[in-house]
């Protein structure tokens, strides 16, 4: 029982690491094709991709439009939670539901009722209408962390803020996001991670200015080349880096 | 700083459900007042309608003669010392006491030589830079005080402000509350379900049953001539004998219809009310007295419960001649 | 005005951005939608109306109604399978790997979750390709003489998924599985159960909710998805949301393409509506 839990967990390491270490391995291809046989290493592509102007380019237009529209939704989403966490509104169940309902439809779907609109709008399709897809997407996940988060704890130090005199905005600033920012951060670093690695709605809702799921996404039109291989890769490790510091800094703050 | 209060036939309902019926009662300036009775009487909402965390249903709420009605927390002259004391735990000491004159715009330094000067007040000098997850439970209490302080409030609302302390540490806390109290001159209502507590430090205990007030006066009033069967068993243990036309099953006591009361240490060896022989069931020795519980022979169906002096020692089935120095009669009306 | 009124008006003052915002970018443009799916197509042009034929064409018109069912099997079997490999993954995390050691090797589990979506596809190609490592081993092997076709078939779309899906479930599973108390597995074998009677009785019971949370998420987002069938399963057979795109893209049908949006929200409801006993989406 024991040896089979080791050789189960063994496997399954095996299955999920297979495609990355593929991956990786062929990003340094010395050769046209990121299949075996590996022919030697090689760190072209990665020059040849860091050269790429569109492509840098690309990933400036995604690195703004995560941190803009994840911040746009965690404030959104922090207000309104702390709104219906504290105030008794009539119909705040339905509320709170309408405010989650986009986590449980599809990107397609939200990007192919944005498109309508902007279409009958006469709104012109740019980077910023992909964000506003994303704060959609992103606003309940930011909502629902925070309300979650939301505890008696926290509902009570705000109550005494409020009884010395605090302001709602100072409640807000001094006491609720102070103590709330292991979660706010939680749930923006997640948002950031979803809006940056969005295709469907950055695919349909931007024209020239895409990010860079569009822009890996029109590299493999042109087949297998470990130029995206590279691309893959490079992701990988700033991604892991970004989750490494977090770890470090955001959840294991001595107590 | 210091005001009056003064509760005018509040009403408060949750759903259908009368948390408050009509409760009046007025405090003077500078009065140390408690509310006393078991859990769901109403305490925390009655203190809650005092902060403006919440808004009655009817009925109006003056301090210092002034109606509070549609006033927020911030603005009313009240501030209150929370049952988990709800200490901001991002911020140090100094900050927690100082939040309050933070919110009235004064400045860095002014703040924390006042800070400094409550939590010396409270007995946590040279603590301002500790965060709160570092102090004990009492110590915690100690600065929710300060802090509540801090702005000098008319009215300090204390909800069970001692309820998370060990007995010992209540007891301490309790006499140094007291002694703030009469320092600062603030007027101070404190809840509390603990009627030792409440004799320690009330000025006047409000004893409330359902909803209701049940009795109101000086500790030694409401112990001793309580004004109704709910205040007199709430304060104390209490011995109750049925009164019909002067007659009960220990024979002619008092005259009237009702009940006699008696508390267990005003029965002895000696007194003006002959109780007559009774057996002692059990004795247990508990320091200060000896308790006992005894039958009298005259009424076998009845149970007395006795504080005998410690230096008496009895053993059950002993026969004793027991008399009461002290009873009441409450009439029914 | 009294404090509530006060307070209320501030409610909705707080509430106001996110409302506003979840009113104007989807919930109108889910009823544009809506509207949309009832016009129908005239050469190009988009006629406005209440027409049912985009409906009735989705469920009667074969290449239509087979990306449906197509969809649906796919995400059934994705579903059940990363499920049946994601629980005990969890379990053996929760419960073999030393305490200090699983939030590491949960780390490790989901690390692949931090490339990009589009690459992960993209890198199962390269493992399950007509050249891909996988045909080469086994050629090289001499186990087959001609390459295996695994890329482009409905296998690769279900393999790309799974490894997704089995690091979300690992995941929420796990984190359903540490919440338990010990003490229910004890105080099940206290009263005399078996490993496997307290397996299905207590701890499989226990776990249920947050394994269907968990499940419908999968389910929502692989029904939903149009990535990885697009790069691995190729165009041989079709899933609803490649269906949805080639109807914007090449025949600018937005008609037709949002009537396909909304039956797929309706399999989604469907979904929701069969498990919302045990959904727990606030507590995800
Ligand atoms: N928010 C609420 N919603 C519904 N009912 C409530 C609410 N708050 C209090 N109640 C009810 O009102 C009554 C009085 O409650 P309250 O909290 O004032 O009691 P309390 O005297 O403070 O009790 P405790 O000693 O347990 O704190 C109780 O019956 C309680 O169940
Ligand atoms: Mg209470």
């Amino acid at each position: 029982m024991r040896l089979l839990s080791w050789a189960y967990l063994a496997a399954a390491y095996a299955f999920v690491f297979l495609p990355v270490v593929v991956l990786v391995v062929f990003s340094f291809q010395d050769g046209r094709l990121p299949v075996p046989p590996f022919q030697g290493f090689s760190l072209q592509w990665y020059d040849k991709i860091l050269g790429n102007g569109a492509l840098m380019t690309a990933l400036w237009h995604s690195a703004l439009v995560a941190f803009v529209s994840s911040a746009l939704a965690l404030v959104m989403g922090f207000l309104a939670a702390h709104a219906l966490a504290r105030v008794r509104l009539p119909g705040s169940v339905l509320l709170r539901g309408l405010l989650i309902a986009p986590m449980t439809v599809s990107y397609l779907i939200i990007a192919l009722g944005l498109l309508t609109t902007f279409n009958q709008a006469g709104i012109s399709l740019s980077l910023w209408t992909a964000g506003i897809g994303h704060v959609v997407i992103n606003l309940p996940l930011c909502f629902a962390i925070a309300y979650a988060a939301m505890g008696d704890h926290q509902k009570n130090a705000e109550r005494a803020a409020r009884d010395l005199g605090a302001t709602e905005a100072q409640v807000l600033w001094h006491v609720s996001a102070p103590m709330l920012a292991p979660a706010l951060a939680a749930a923006f670093f997640l948002s950031v991670t979803f809006s940056w690695d969005e295709f469907i709605i950055a695919f349909l809702l931007t024209r020239f200015d895409v990010t860079l799921p569009v822009e890996i996404w029109s590299m493999l039109r042109s087949g297998l080349s470990p130029a995206t291989n590279a691309v893959g890769s490079l992701v990988f490790l700033v991604s892991v880096s970004a989750v490494v510091l977090m770890e470090i800094f955001l959840f294991r703050r001595p107590k | 700083m210091t005001a009056s209060l003064s509760i005018q036939s509040v009403t408060q309902r949750y759903g259908t459900a009368l948390a408050l019926d009509a409760v009046s009662l007025d405090i003077a300036a500078g009065e140390f007042v408690v509310l006393l009775g078991p859990s769901g009487c109403g305490k925390t909402t009655l203190l809650n309608l005092i902060g403006g965390f919440a808004e009655p249903v009817s009925g109006r709420i003056l301090i210092g003669g002034k109606d509070m009605a549609g006033v927020a927390p911030a603005q009313r002259p009240t501030t209150t010392v929370f049952q988990d004391y709800a200490l901001f735990p991002h911020m140090t000491l100094a900050d927690n006491v100082g939040f309050g004159l933070r919110m009235r715009g004064v400045a860095r330094p002014e703040r924390r030589a006042k800070a400094e000067e409550m939590l010396a007040l409270v007995g946590l000098p040279g603590k301002a830079l500790r965060r709160p997850h570092e102090l004990s439970g009492g110590q915690r209490q100690r600065v929710a005080l300060a802090r509540a302080l801090a702005v000098a409030p008319d009215v300090l609302l204390l909800d069970e402000p001692l309820g998370a302390l060990d007995l010992k540490l209540r007891r301490a806390m309790q006499d140094e509350l007291k002694e703030i109290q009469r320092r600062v001159g603030t007027t101070f209502v404190h809840v509390t379900h603990d009627q030792e507590e409440a004799m320690a430090v009330a000025d006047r205990i409000v004893v409330m049953n359902a909803g209701k007030i049940a009795d109101v006066g000086p500790p030694r009033e409401v112990y001793l001539s309580p004004k109704s069967l709910f205040s007199a068993a709430f304060m104390g243990e209490i011995n109750q004998i049925a009164v019909r036309d002067g007659q009960s099953a220990l024979g002619a006591l008092v005259p009237g219809t009702g009940t006699l009361l008696i508390r267990p240490e005003a029965i002895g060896l000696n007194g003006a009310l002959p109780l007559g022989l009774c057996r002692v069931e059990d004795v247990a020795f508990f320091g200060t007295h000896v308790r006992a519980h005894v039958t009298p022979l005259k009424a076998p169906g009845t149970r007395l419960t006795v504080h005998l002096a410690q230096t008496l020692s009895v053993e059950p089935g002993a026969v004793l001649d027991l008399a009461a120095t002290d009873h009441l009669m409450l009439e029914e009306e | 005005m009294s404090l509530h009124a006060a307070e209320r008006k501030l409610g909705w003052g707080l509430l106001a951005p996110a409302l506003l915002w979840t009113l104007a970018f989807f919930v109108l443009p889910f009823l544009a939608m809506l509207a949309l799916s009832f016009a129908h197509m005239e050469g190009r042009a988009i006629v406005q109306g209440f027409d049912p034929g985009n409906y009735i064409r989705a469920f009667t018109d074969w290449s239509q109604l087979k990306a449906l069912i197509n969809s649906v099997e796919i995400t059934v079997t994705v579903t059940v399978i990363s499920v049946v490999l994601a629980w005990p993954l969890a379990a053996i995390i929760a419960w073999r790997v030393p305490q200090r050691f699983q939030r590491l090797a949960l780390l490790m589990a989901v690390l692949p979750f931090w490339t990009s979506y589009v690459v992960r596809s993209y890198s199962w190609l390269l493992v399950l390709g007509k050249n891909g490592v996988i045909n080469k081993a086994l050629m090289g092997t001499g186990l087959i003489s001609e390459p295996l076709a695994l890329a482009s078939t409905r296998t690769a779309t279900v393999i790309g998924f799974v490894h997704f899906f089995v690091m979300l479930l690992t995941l929420t599973i796990y984190a359903n599985l540490i919440q338990l108390s010990p003490n229910y597995a004890r105080a099940a074998q206290d009263l005399g159960a078996g490993d496997w009677a307290t397996f299905v009785h207590v701890i499989l019971p226990l776990t249920l909710p947050g394994v269907i949370t968990g499940a419908f998420v999968t389910f929502v987002l692989c029904i939903g998805d149009y990535i990885t069938p697009q790069i691995l399963g190729g165009n041989a057979e079709l899933t609803l949301p490649q269906l949805i795109m080639l109807q914007m893209g090449r025949s600018g049908n937005f008609p037709m393409a949002s009537a396909l949006s909304v039956v797929l929200m309706a399999v989604v409801t469907l979904a929701y509506a069969a498990c919302s006993r045990w959904l727990r989406l606030d507590r995800l």
